[in-house]
Formats: structure tokens, sequence, C-alpha cells
């Protein structure tokens, strides 16, 4: 069984995000870039069901600039066995991505496709149902746990007030929620071996896609800043202003 | 153009998200129709045709669309979606669900989590975790749009009386089953409608402390939620989770409780209209959002906060 992981290169969690001057986007230049944890969550997920003896391969794949090749050998030190990149240096959006995942897929023919929920830049939480759709796969979106059998995966997916269960036939596509699993480091030797494991290069064109955005960022401006209060001496201080300053309660 | 809205429910209570939702609608303007899918849901269907500015209500009843599998759900939205201009649904599991998927089918992109209409093809949406706010405009003939919880003030939930239509169309992907659902039950009100939430983070220590939080809601009618460092730390489950990566709320008064403050929490409950902190490190990030804050150790201020409500 052959498992996909479509990955993103996102700024890095850590690092908090300028807004530029001239409002055209968010300053990336000279900021530290990281694989998007939830799509972590999803290599992970995928070296396990490796190590399980469910799956026999694990493919990364990205979309995006060359950079992304940073985010992909990371993925292969933590246990992919090759990865591709789809190169493009459009600013490329769900709805494109999946079309270039969903052409890459006709001819991996992966049976398991695990994506992040969401990316911590965009957060739009789109691109693996986007996906399902044009692949015509079932998806378990938001996964807290995964069970792989002969031919479904029995998944338990994070819902609004509680969890859903539900068995989706295979090929399907999974989404990580964050408590599916905790991924591991990259040891040393791995990083080293992730340099001679094989990455493809190929483009949406090779392809035959068009990744083309239809969504146009007119502006980008930092948000409505919150004014900070004041601090109170004691519980008796904070509950009379509760009640008869700020009257909530 | 008309609105399509799809209702979110659970076969007999329409969710205010739904409100919320059709509320951005109105701000598009013209005609909103919402859509009711599910089995056995003519109390929801009712219940949105009791919503002031509703056309009409579109009632598709098939056991196919009972437990909100999103293969089945999208191919009917999809379906339905292509004689409107727009589709809306709450950005809730649900929507973000089987929403992108409808969107794939129709081919068009989807912008998501809105907090703004600016016009009937421009939107603006939290980025990078709230960091930035974006303006988009979509060029798609279709603009199928989530709406966040906290965008507007739902309307009314009575005063309309539109008609309901059946809706014969029952598609099955066969795809996917549902096999079960642990919903957890509650007397309290629901994290996302709640007027007061008190959360807790990874200050509380461990899960069992969380009960100091309980006694204060029951007094105060809140809703507790978490940060995300405690529900990492297996304090909580996730459905708690207050955060970016967790539910949006904009209660009334939000109390934050041994949490620092980190930017993904802070994205997730910043539009509150009161914040109160607790923390017994001054310098914590919180302080700074916090219209009142406490420096103390919260097992102390605890105890005697809900001895004095």
């Amino acid at each position: 069984m052959k498992v996909l992981v479509p990955v993103k290169r996102v700024v890095d969690y850590n690092v908090k995000v300028r807004v530029k001057p001239d409002r055209t986007g968010v300053d990336l230049n000279n900021v530290k870039m990281s694989v998007n944890p939830f799509c972590e969550i999803a290599i992970e997920e995928a070296v396990r069901m490796k190590e399980a003896g469910k799956a026999t391969e694990v493919v990364a794949v990205a979309v995006g600039s060359t950079a992304c090749q940073e985010q992909l050998r990371t993925c292969l030190a933590l246990g992919a066995d090759r990865a591709v990149l789809i190169q493009t240096d459009l600013d490329v959006q769900p709805l494109g991505i999946a079309r270039a995942l969903a052409a890459l897929q006709a001819r991996e023919q992966a049976q398991v496709v695990i994506f992040g929920k969401q990316s911590i830049d965009g957060d739009n939480s789109q691109t693996g149902q986007m996906f399902a759709a044009l692949t015509g796969m079932p998806q378990a979106c938001f996964a807290s746990k995964v069970t792989v059998e002969a031919d479904h995966l029995q998944v338990t997916r994070e819902i609004d007030g509680g969890l859903q269960t539900i068995d989706v036939k295979l090929p399907a596509v999974v989404t990580t929620d964050l408590r599916l699993n905790e991924p591991r480091y990259a040891s040393l030797p791995n990083i080293m071996k992730a340099k001679k494991k094989p990455l493809d290069v190929v483009t949406p064109e090779d392809l035959g896609v068009d990744v083309t955005p239809t969504v146009k960022v007119l502006s980008v401006e930092p948000p409505a800043e919150r004014k900070g209060g004041i601090k109170v001496e004691s519980v008796d201080a904070l509950v009379d202003k509760l009640k008869n300053e700020a009257k909530v309660i | 153009m008309s609105i399509l809205v799809v209702a979110e429910h659970d076969n007999s209570e329409l969710k205010p998200a739904t409100r919320v939702a059709i509320a951005a609608a109105a701000k598009i303007g013209g005609d909103v129709d919402v859509l009711v899918a599910g089995a056995n849901c003519a109390s929801v269907a009712q219940a949105a045709a009791a919503v002031p500015g509703v056309r009409k209500v579109l009632q598709a009843d098939n056991a196919a669309y009972a437990h909100n599998l999103a293969e089945n759900l999208a191919l009917l939205v999809a379906e339905l979606g292509k004689q409107y201009g727009h589709v809306l649904a709450a950005h809730t599991t649900h929507g973000r669900n089987f929403l992108p998927r409808v969107a794939a089918l129709l081919g068009v992109a989807q912008i998501s989590d809105i907090v703004e209409v600016v016009s009937a093809d421009t939107f603006k949406r939290p980025i990078y975790a709230g960091n930035a706010i974006a303006t988009v405009q979509s060029s798609d003939a279709i603009k199928v749009v989530s709406v966040r919880g906290t965008a507007y003030d739902p309307v009314a939930a009575t005063g309309g009386s539109a008609a309901v239509e059946a809706v014969a169309s029952a598609h099955d992907a066969g795809l996917s089953t549902f096999v079960k659902e642990e919903i957890v039950k509650s007397e309290r009100p629901e994290l996302t409608a709640a007027r007061v939430v008190i959360s807790g983070g990874r200050g509380m220590q461990n899960g069992d402390n969380f009960k100091l939080l309980e006694g204060i809601a029951d007094k105060l009618g809140a809703a507790i939620g978490a940060s995300r460092a405690a529900v990492d730390a297996g304090f909580v489950p996730n459905d708690m989770q207050v955060g970016q990566t967790g539910k949006i709320v904009a209660p009334d008064l939000y109390i934050a409780v041994g949490i620092s403050g980190a930017i993904q929490h802070l994205a997730g409950m910043k539009d509150s209209k009161v914040i109160v902190a607790i923390n017994k490190d001054e310098d914590a990030p919180i302080f700074q959002v916090a219209d009142y804050g406490l420096v103390a150790d919260l097992f102390q201020a605890l105890p005697e906060f809900e001895a004095k409500l």
C-alpha cells in the first residue's frame, strides 16, 4: 500500500509574522521556514503505517517554488521513502494545488493520501477536501485516530462537541488533527541518509494542469490592536470591576 | 443573484452558526435560500423557515444525509449550488469538512473563514493565525464562502415565514459509512455560543485541576475552554480548545486562567468583549490584551473567586 503525503512549506510556527508596510502581504524575507505542523503529523502517521507493516512506500510531495526541496528533505529525514516537487513560482491556492496533486495521484495511484487539516499561513483548510472531490475519493477530515483495514480505513474525527467515527473505502483521503500523533524529530543519521533519497521535480505543465489562482489578494492589513487594560490587586477588586464597571456578571 | 446557505443541524435543532451565515448572506444582498439536508429533519426546516429574511427553505430529507457525510452532502450542494451566485456555510468543523468538496466539484475556489463582507465578490479573512487580515476578491462565477461564527451577530431565530420545498435529489456516493458519534453531553452552554467562557491553560498543571473552573462556570453559566498547551499536555480533550486551530469564540466575558497568551490562543478569543486574565507570571503576554489582569496563584485565586461570585 502506497501512502502519499502532500506537505506545505510555511513560516515556522514560532515566527511572529509582520505585515509589509505596503500592505501587499506579510514579510517573508529572512524568516525561518518549516514543514507545516499539521503536515508533519501527516508524515508521522504515514511513517507509522509503514513501520506497522501496513504501508509499503511513503511519498512526500510539495507544490511550490524550488525552495520547497528543503522541506521535502525534512520529510525524507522523518522517514518518507522518496519525494516529488511540483515546481511553480505562482502563489498557488488550494484549488490549483489540489488539481496538481490529483494529476500526480493519477500517476502514483496511492491508496491513502494524508494531508494536514490546514496550513498555518493561509488557514484555509481546503486542499485535502478539494483533492478528494477531484479524485472521487472519500475523505476523513480532522482525524484523531486512523485504523487501516483490508479495504477501508476506520477514522475517528474531531468534530464540534465530540468525536465521530466513520469508515471510508480505499483509496481514501485523511486530514490530520492535532492529537493524531506526536511527530518524531529527525536524527542526524537520518538527515544524512535523506540527502541520498530520490527527489523528483515535475511542473504543473508536465502534469497538464493549470494552477493559476482565481482569488486575488487586494490588501493585507495588521489586525486591529486590542488595548491592554488594568491590573487589579485582588479577587475582590476583580469581582467589583466585573460587576460594577464592565457589568458582565 | 441569489444565495444558498447550507444549514448546520443535528436533525432536530438548527445551529446558531447558520444564522450567522444568513447574516453574512444579508450583507452580500439578494434572495437567501436555506438548504436543510438531513434525515427526518422537518423540525430543522421549520426552524429555518422562521428565520427572517429567508426566501425559501429547501428540505432534502433522505437517509444518505443523516450523518453529514461530506461525500453525499457535497454532491447535493454542488447540484443545487449551480443555480446560485453564492454558496455559504458556517466555518465550523461541519462546514470546513464538506464545503471545499462542493467548491472543487463546482470547479471554483473557496473563500474560508470570512470575518467581513466587503462586497458581493470581496471579503476579509484572517490569515497567519489572525496576525494579518487579507482582503480578497474572487473572480469565480459562483462564490463559495465559509463564515466565521463571530463575524456577525446571528439574525433572529423567529419572525419569518418562508415556504419549505422538498428536494427529491438523493445522492449516496457509497464511499463512506457512519459508525458512531460520541458527543459530550454537558449541562453547560456550547463554547462558541456561550455568553461567558472560562479557559484553563498549562498553568492548570493537570486535568483534575480543571474542576476548579467548574464551580465558577456553574455560577456564571459559562462554557469551559482550554488553550492548545493544555490540550497538547493531555489535560482535556481537543474539542475544548480555543484558538486558531480550535474554536473561535467572542463571548461577553472571557476568563483566561493559567494561560500565557500565545498568538495562536489570542487568535481564538481576542474579539471577546471583556477579557480577564489570571496568571502568576506578571509578564505573561495575556495581560497585554486583558481588560482586567490579576497576578495571582490560580490555586488560591480560583476558590476565592468562586466563593465571592
